[in-house]
């Protein structure tokens, strides 16, 4: 315990003399204290999500554009960290994979928790061609599985994005599902299957 | 978790930026290019009918009725003090005066040594003046299905007031300028299971959640439109609505804990965003889907 408090102490310091300073660390001092100060829990959405995980505080503190080899090691750790299926199948269905990524659903206050999480792909994705409501705060996923195609190592790629998107990206705008425990094994694997399978309609 | 990020970070650093290889992201085939999908049209069926909807109602906007209870409740007596906000609230240009007031808020109130937005200097009005109970407003202060608290009614009948006038958030004023400065950086501030900030749906121009175009709130314009129309008549449910209430709706959205209502941190995004539309001009209250 100790230990820990003193390697976040020491890490703590490093960060701040190793990162570029945000444009205006005093007002960013005093916005973290106005959220912990003027926020209340409600539903499940409890007060603990106000505080910044490490790639948060090292993403809030650098604009989003940490520095090229503090990125790189903290994508490899981010990286280190997604749990690949025990019998290596990658791929699964792709028609629960689009029911999935139509879904919006979960984590906000007024959500059940006892409900699954939905995959919210379309909120921010073009992907298969029949949805025309889509979102373009990620890039457009159509045709992505033609494009690229299915190896091994593209479904390996695409099961860890969706797992946790910043193990390629440290600062992406997109959540880390399978990091933070909003889809499991199989939902990731269905999502892998829309964006991969040669049967998915995103790759016809 | 935290404390491997924490960890490596540290030994990065220590390292001096030595760390292991990690798997290279597979590209894309450059020679296979596929055809472009099928674009969404430029407005659904939707966008289009309430359009539609929207150009039937102005003659006949849902929010008079609104401003009209407002009114009442502005010039009438209430409150353990038995006093009108019209011979006692000063919204920034004298007591009782509210020509121009919504547009030239938040602004600093030093009888509150506050900036404070619209809705939160009515509520300090009531609290001090009126006499009623911070509590008691802040239990209920949004409207439902079946209830609209009278907050709502004088905040619209307020914004009324300043149809037609360009918003003019006294940024010069230095604590103004405070106030939307933590603002600013409160907007920038990721947190939470899907490491969202307000920034990262409202922080640069063109974006879209499905249908639903995304304003840059750090423009003037894209500010603007996400302060036009409040308050507004949201036909879903038939409710009037603050933009204190959206303020919260966004939070939820960003899968945050919620805002205390009229807070600091409110009504420093709040500066924030209507400071940013200083020059635009502000339609009154109006109608959302």
């Amino acid at each position: 315990m100790t230990k820990n408090i003193l390697l976040t102490a020491i890490a703590t310091s490093l960060l701040m003399a190793a990162l570029p300073a945000a444009a205006d660390p005093a007002h960013r001092a005093q916005a973290v204290a106005v959220i912990k100060k003027d926020f209340q829990p409600r539903g499940q959405a409890s007060l603990d999500r106000l505080a910044e995980d490490g790639l948060q505080a090292v993403c809030n503190r650098t604009g989003n554009k940490p520095p090229e080899y503090i990125a790189k090691g903290l994508e490899g750790d981010q990286l280190a960290g997604v749990k690949y299926p025990a019998d290596g199948k990658l791929m699964g269905d792709w028609k629960s994979g689009e029911r999935l990524a139509q879904s919006g659903r979960g984590f906000t206050w007024t959500d059940d928790p006892g409900l699954p999480v939905g995959g919210n792909c379309y909120n921010c994705h073009q992907i298969a061609p029949k949805e025309l409501s889509y979102g373009t705060v990620g890039p457009s996923l159509f045709h992505f599985g033609k494009l690229r195609g299915n190896t091994l190592e593209m479904q390996k790629y695409v099961y860890s994005k969706i797992y946790n998107a910043k193990a390629y990206n440290l600062c992406s705008e997109m959540p880390r599902f399978g990091h933070v425990g909003a889809l499991n094994e199989k939902q990731i694997k269905d999502l892998v299957a829309l964006l991969l399978d040669p049967e998915s309609p995103v790759n016809k | 978790m935290q404390h491997r990020v924490i960890g490596a970070l540290c030994a990065m650093a220590v390292m001096g930026g030595v760390f292991a290889q990690t798997p290279r992201k597979p590209a894309a085939k450059p020679a296979a290019q596929a055809a472009p999908a099928p674009t969404a049209e430029a407005k659904d069926a939707a966008t289009l009918e309430f359009e539609k909807f929207r150009a039937e109602m102005e003659d006949s906007n849902p929010a008079e009725l609104f401003e009209a209870k407002g009114e009442e409740f502005w010039k009438s007596r209430h409150g353990p003090k038995n006093v009108s906000l019209a011979e006692s609230c000063d919204l920034g240009q004298g007591v009782g005066k509210i020509e121009g007031a919504y547009v030239k808020m938040p602004r600093y109130f030093a009888d509150a040594d506050s900036v404070m937005d619209a809705e939160r200097r009515i509520v300090w009005c009531m609290v001090e003046k009126q006499g009623f109970k911070f509590d008691d407003i802040a239990k209920r202060p949004f409207a439902n299905e079946n209830f609209t608290p009278d907050i709502t009614n004088l905040v619209t009948y307020v914004a009324g007031h300043s149809r037609s006038m360009k918003v003019d958030v006294p940024l010069k004023d230095p604590k103004v300028r405070e106030a939307y400065e933590i603002g600013k950086e409160m907007a920038a501030y990721r947190a939470g299971p899907y490491d969202f900030s307000c920034n990262t749906c409202h922080g640069s121009d063109g974006k879209r959640i499905r249908m639903q175009n995304l304003p840059n709130l750090s423009t003037p314009k894209g500010a603007m439109s996400g302060v036009q129309g409040w308050p507004g008549y949201r036909m879903t449910g038939g409710v009037m609505l603050t933009h204190q209430w959206r303020m919260g709706d966004c939070f939820r959205q960003q899968r945050f804990p919620q805002p205390k209502y009229a807070s600091d941190a409110v009504a420093y995004l709040l500066t924030y965003m209507i400071g940013n539309a200083n020059g635009e001009v502000y339609k009154g209250p109006g109608i959302k889907r």
